[in-house]
């Protein structure tokens, strides 16, 4: 050691002194606070996710449940035998079935969420500039609709949609048109759906950022010779920024993986990774590839999100 | 002296020509073309009259002070200025262009914002530049004109900061840069100093007169505080209910107050009530049951006889004293309640016979003088024959 050895003693008890001084600084209260969500996580998400990852490497088997296990124990020859079939995977990709729903999937989810958006930002600027006595209950109306099923919610369109629907009847008696319109079983009918059933998630963080904004600073856009659409674009639209990302998350996210919307609402052509999910699992009883679908599609939405979380953070520190 | 210097008519041609003088400021000149004139403007917001029939001409390079208390339509005066409310009647000229439906981005005018408004998404220096940049002006010239401006304020090194990164008197220095970047004819404030404390706001206030004088911009500043307004201004309009009560220099607002709300509204006053019982061209008499004496006053006022007055005083003016002093006139007497020793000056408060107190201001200059008067004391309180001011409003 080149060092003298008293600095050494030094530098060691100081450490030391470090690490005794972090133990004690741990408070459990705030640990606990912070160990029961986690523990949630794990219990609920990430041991389940393990085991769908686990299925997702085995074979499909007629059995209960109707797949091989991974581990194989050779008891005479002490041998294990792990065997992973990737299998799955491979298929997924060779197959084009999957790429295009899982590309459709995101397609359907973007377009509606941008649709979705655009319909709530008027609709929660108006929240927010109203009277705060009026605000509540705009904010009550918005999420009225959770008071009935979903379920039912989602029939109710299939009502309205369909051949001989109310939007149609409506249409042919006042002459409008003359045939009905074929709207049920469509991706326009997904739509609606969706945007619909998800209006709320994105209303509610739009309405939260929007609602904190300064209108003096909209003023102050003015009386420094911006017009109100570009005072819209460079002051309102930005400071909303945090509630736009919120809500588009909200809404996109179980937009890709929405089975029942699709299934009701859409046709048989409206290809989304939801449906095909219960189609591998229910119908063709095919477990490990349907967890190998629900694998990769948790990863095909935590990959994109992850990145534009560590951007926005990073701004943040900026 | 009254606030107002009247000018006869026949003598307008030489009035002119010799008023003309640049030591003379705009307003008392003669046929002085106002840069800004407010045309019988009145804002009604339902069935409340926020600012009633105000007519006000403003000059080139004045820095005007709209005084008055909340809810007396200042605030609103100037956000029909910049264009943010319409007046329901009247006309707004700066310039020389009538202002009647041009949009506030249209205006040659800027404003600084009480809360300043300053966009926390951007920058220092993208704040600054916001503004030219709507002017469509080539990136270049926006930086210089950025830098120049934020090195004015002495803010050059803070451009990259937010404006939550910068502390009260940062954010107010940046704000005063964004509405002056654009170089608008006419600048309006509002309450530029409410927000910062004692120290920063004397600072500011001479920081402000200096970019006046410097860049040559009209100011027009609304305010409460009538220490800020008489600092900075050159000319004061006291409003109260939506009215222009007086209009002056800060000097003449304080000593020649024109009604009991200016005289009570600006600096401290004792007001005496009364009735003339002598009204003669330059002085007057009047008996103050307030006082117990009979108060002389040398300027003349137009009065009916009998007429119930008040008669201001400013407690600076008020000398007070335990021996009986030489003058006869305005002299009365009373008992020392209370006193206030601030080191610079000492604040009493006198009881009169009537019931009546007084608050005389002392300033200390000597060192034992402010010990020389004590509770219970019985003193003589006068003053000069030109110290008082006969209020009839």
């Amino acid at each position: 050691m080149s060092t003298p050895t008293g600095s050494a003693w030094v530098e060691g008890s100081g450490s030391r002194l470090a690490k005794y001084n972090l133990l004690n600084r741990i408070s459990w209260g705030r640990f606990s606070v912070v160990a029961v969500p986690m523990l949630w996580l794990a219990v609920f998400f990430f041991i389940p996710f393990l085991v769908v990852f686990k299925i997702s490497l085995s074979e499909t088997a007629i059995a209960v449940p109707p797949y091989t296990a991974l581990l194989d124990w050779n008891v005479d020859e002490a041998f294990i035998n792990l065997k992973l079939n990737l299998g799955n995977y491979l298929f997924l990709f060779e197959d084009s079935f999957y790429i295009d729903a899982y590309l459709s999937s995101i397609k359907i989810a973007s377009i509606s969420t941008v649709l979705t958006l655009l319909i709530a930002f008027p609709i929660a600027y108006m929240i927010a500039r109203s009277k705060p006595t009026t605000r509540a209950l705009l904010l009550s109306l918005v999420i009225l609709p959770f008071w009935t099923s979903f379920l039912l919610r989602v029939y109710a369109w299939m009502g309205f949609l369909k051949k001989n629907g109310l939007i149609n009847e409506f249409l042919l008696g006042a002459g409008i048109i003359d045939q009905p319109l074929i709207m049920l079983q469509t991706d326009f009918a997904v739509y609606v759906g969706i945007v619909y059933t998800y209006l709320p998630f994105m209303v509610l963080p739009l309405y939260s950022a929007l609602e904190k904004m300064d209108i003096t600073l909209l003023e102050a856009a003015e009386d420094l010779g911006s017009r109100p659409a570009t005072s819209f674009f460079l002051i309102t639209v930005p400071l909303a920024m945090p509630g736009i990302i919120a809500g588009c998350m909200l809404v996109f996210i179980p937009a890709v993986g929405e089975f029942v919307i699709p299934a009701l609402l859409g046709g048989s052509d409206t290809l989304m990774i939801g449906r095909v999910l219960w189609d591998e699992f229910f119908l063709n009883r095919d477990w490990p590839m349907a967890s190998a679908v629900a694998v990769v599609m948790l990863i095909v939405l935590v990959l994109p999100i992850m990145f534009i979380r560590n951007s926005q953070g990073k701004e943040e520190t900026v | 002296m009254t606030s107002t210097s009247i000018i006869e008519p026949q003598s307008d041609i030489i009035a002119a020509t010799s008023l003309k003088d640049s030591r003379l400021p705009l307003w008392k000149q003669a046929g002085a073309e106002p840069f800004l004139r407010i045309d019988s403007i009145t804002k009604k917001f339902g069935e409340f009259t926020a600012v009633d029939n105000i007519s006000l001409d403003i000059y080139k390079n004045e820095l005007f002070c709209l005084l008055g208390g909340s809810g007396s339509g200042k605030s609103t005066l100037l956000r029909m200025l910049a264009g943010f409310e319409s007046p329901t009647s009247g006309r707004i000229i700066i310039d020389g262009v009538d202002m009647a439906g041009i949009q506030p981005w249209k205006r040659p005018v800027n404003m600084m914002f009480q809360s300043y408004a300053l966009f926390p998404h951007l920058s220092v220096e993208e704040n600054v530049a916001f503004g030219l940049k709507r002017e469509g002006l080539d990136r270049s010239e926006v930086k210089q004109r950025v830098a120049k401006m934020l090195d004015m304020v002495q803010l050059g090194h803070l451009g990259k900061r937010k404006p939550d990164q910068l502390s009260g008197g940062q954010r107010q220095r940046v704000a005063l840069a964004r509405s002056l970047v654009k170089r608008p004819k006419l600048l309006l404030l509002d309450e530029p100093l409410g927000a910062l404390d004692k120290k920063l706001r004397e600072e500011t206030q001479f920081e402000l007169i200096r970019i006046q004088e410097e860049l040559g911009v009209t100011f027009v500043v609304v305010t409460h505080d009538q220490e800020e307004a008489m600092t900075l201004a050159s000319r004061i309009g006291v409003m109260n209910h939506g009215l222009i009560v007086q209009t002056a220099e800060p000097h003449d607002v304080y000593e020649y107050p024109n009604s009991r709300f200016v005289a009570e509204f600006i600096g401290s006053v004792n007001l005496f009530e009364g009735v003339v019982i002598e009204d003669l061209p330059d002085s007057v008499r009047i008996d103050s049951k307030d006082a117990g004496a009979i108060l002389y006053v040398n300027h003349g006022i137009s009065c009916a006889p009998n007429q119930k007055v008040h008669v201001a005083l400013r407690p600076e003016k008020t000398q007070i004293s335990k021996e009986k002093p030489e003058q006869a006139e305005n002299c009365i007497r009373g008992v020392i309640e209370e006193i206030a020793y601030m080191g610079s000056l000492s604040v009493y408060r006198v009881r009169l016979p009537s019931g009546k107190e007084v608050r005389v201001t002392q300033p200390n200059t000597t060192r034992e003088l402010g010990a020389r008067l004590t509770w219970n004391d019985e003193v003589y309180l006068f003053w000069d024959v030109d110290s008082s001011v006969v209020l009839t409003s």
